[in-house]
């Protein structure tokens, strides 16, 4: 079970983390101390927008507007990923 | 043999270090200062390295700080996509250099620990007043910002102390923390008997690890590295012999791991002559035992095999004379007996340092 985030939140990727594209294996990577996430193309496009200014809410707004899809499904997703990252210490809350 | 894309690369800059640790993983027989490579040749090298797909770059020694163009090497990496760590003792760098290598592009700083009781952990590194010089490093390197690592090595004299040292990573202000046993190899093999801790104490540091990763979860990573000598099956040394890693050595060898150069009849190329590249992809001492198709039996029909890839080279031979033995450690070697002879062997307070 992961929590829900409240909109007002800003992620952003903790210092020394950095999301990254492949350039010889394809994909994007999440560059972390000792760790290498591949990024699954979902997760980058959240990413892309954890830039320290978004707040939560318009990020999954940003999503649900430029995917077609279901609000509530991009929320409990990006905040599944987000509280994720959070516990790995990656990404900041 | 086909290569996979290599993923972290391990940057001996230099063998010159301030401390003297008992276990160090450098060869016994150290790099001269007039042998290392220059700058010109690491940028080429980390160049070359991103372009196969390297990830990590590993800034380490020696202590890398001895090396005076620390910041231009972190400033080419940076520029070629590397994700640079630096892995130091965090002995003779000033906040100020510390700076510099922040705004060059460093990412993450890692800091040795040789015990929370200063008198031991100098004792130790050989070094008075070092513990306390690395607690300035830490809060400098806070002040960077950069996020730091703490990592330790744990042995027979501070195998007791492992919740204090993760306590005082914490308080130090670490995101992740090491806590990794003595590898048997070089410096560690002549001290083994001094760092082998005893086999109930070894058992009870992973139980006490698992309790403080969840005291501590969402707060500090923590990354542990097991006593060989107690587990019942090898480490997947390197994750594969020329599979995901590669050490440049500080005249310019190329090796798959530390300790390849104690395996007699390995032919390692140097990036003097050849890119890095063709050395990770031609060169004999890479594809010695690249792959399973150079394994014998048990591991050769073992369902295991591509998982733990027969455990540690360096240690088969440091154990049992023979760098293609199974990793003694593995409960199917048929050497099994000669591990738990050499971690029940006498105690021996005497260390070697590393000089």
């Amino acid at each position: 079970m992961t929590a829900a985030l409240s909109a007002d939140i800003v992620p952003r990727l903790a210092r020394g983390v950095r999301l990254q594209e492949d350039r010889v294996r394809g994909g994007w990577n999440l560059l972390a101390p000792e760790r290498v996430l591949k990024a699954n193309p979902v997760a980058v496009e959240v990413l892309k927008l954890c830039d320290g200014q978004r707040r939560f809410g318009d990020i999954v707004d940003d999503l649900t507007a430029r995917f077609s899809v279901d609000r509530a499904r991009v929320e409990a997703d990006s905040a599944a990923l987000l509280n994720d990252l959070a516990a790995k210490r990656m990404v900041e809350l | 043999m086909n290569a996979p894309a290599p993923l972290a690369l391990l940057a001996e800059l230099t063998h010159r270090c301030p401390l003297a640790c008992p276990y160090c993983s450098n060869p016994l027989d150290l790099d001269r200062r007039e042998d290392e490579l220059d700058t010109q040749t690491w940028l080429r090298v980390f160049d070359e390295a991103a372009r196969m797909g390297v990830l990590h770059l590993h800034l380490s020694g020696g202590e890398p700080a001895a090396r005076r163009d620390l910041a231009d090497l972190v400033r080419g990496a940076a520029g070629s996509g590397l994700y640079t760590n630096l892995i130091t003792s965090g002995i003779g760098l000033t906040e100020a250099r510390l700076e510099e290598l922040a705004s060059a592009g460093l990412d993450h700083v890692q800091l040795s620990l040789q015990d929370v009781v200063a008198e031991e952990a100098d004792r130790i590194a050989g070094y008075a007043g070092a513990h306390g010089k690395k607690i300035q490093f830490a809060a400098a390197v806070r002040a960077t910002g950069l996020p730091l690592t703490v990592n330790t090595v744990i042995h027979r004299s501070n195998i007791s102390r492992i919740g204090q040292l993760v306590e005082m990573a914490m308080e130090l202000g670490a995101r992740r923390v090491e806590i990794a046993h003595a590898q048997y190899y070089g410096w560690g093999l002549k001290n083994r008997a001094a760092l082998m801790p005893d086999r109930a104490d070894a058992l009870a540091a992973g139980r006490d690890i698992e309790i403080l990763r969840a005291e501590t979860s969402g707060r500090l990573v923590i990354d542990y590295v097991p006593p060989d000598y107690f587990a019942a099956t090898p480490k997947p040394c390197t994750n594969g012999w020329g599979r995901q890693s590669l050490n440049v050595t500080p005249r310019g060898r190329v090796l798959p791991c530390h300790a390849a150069e104690s395996i007699p009849g390995l032919d390692f190329w140097n990036v003097r002559d050849r890119s890095l590249s063709e050395i990770w992809e031609e060169s004999p001492a890479f594809n010695a035992f690249r792959g399973t198709d150079w394994m014998a039996e048990p591991c050769q029909s073992c369902e295991h095999r591509e998982r733990d890839f027969g455990g540690c080279r360096c240690q088969a031979l440091a154990l049992t004379g023979d760098a293609r033995n199974t990793d003694p450690v593995c409960r199917y070697s048929p050497l099994h007996h000669l591990v738990s002879a050499a971690s029940a062997a006498p105690h021996d307070e005497s260390l070697v340092p590393r000089r």
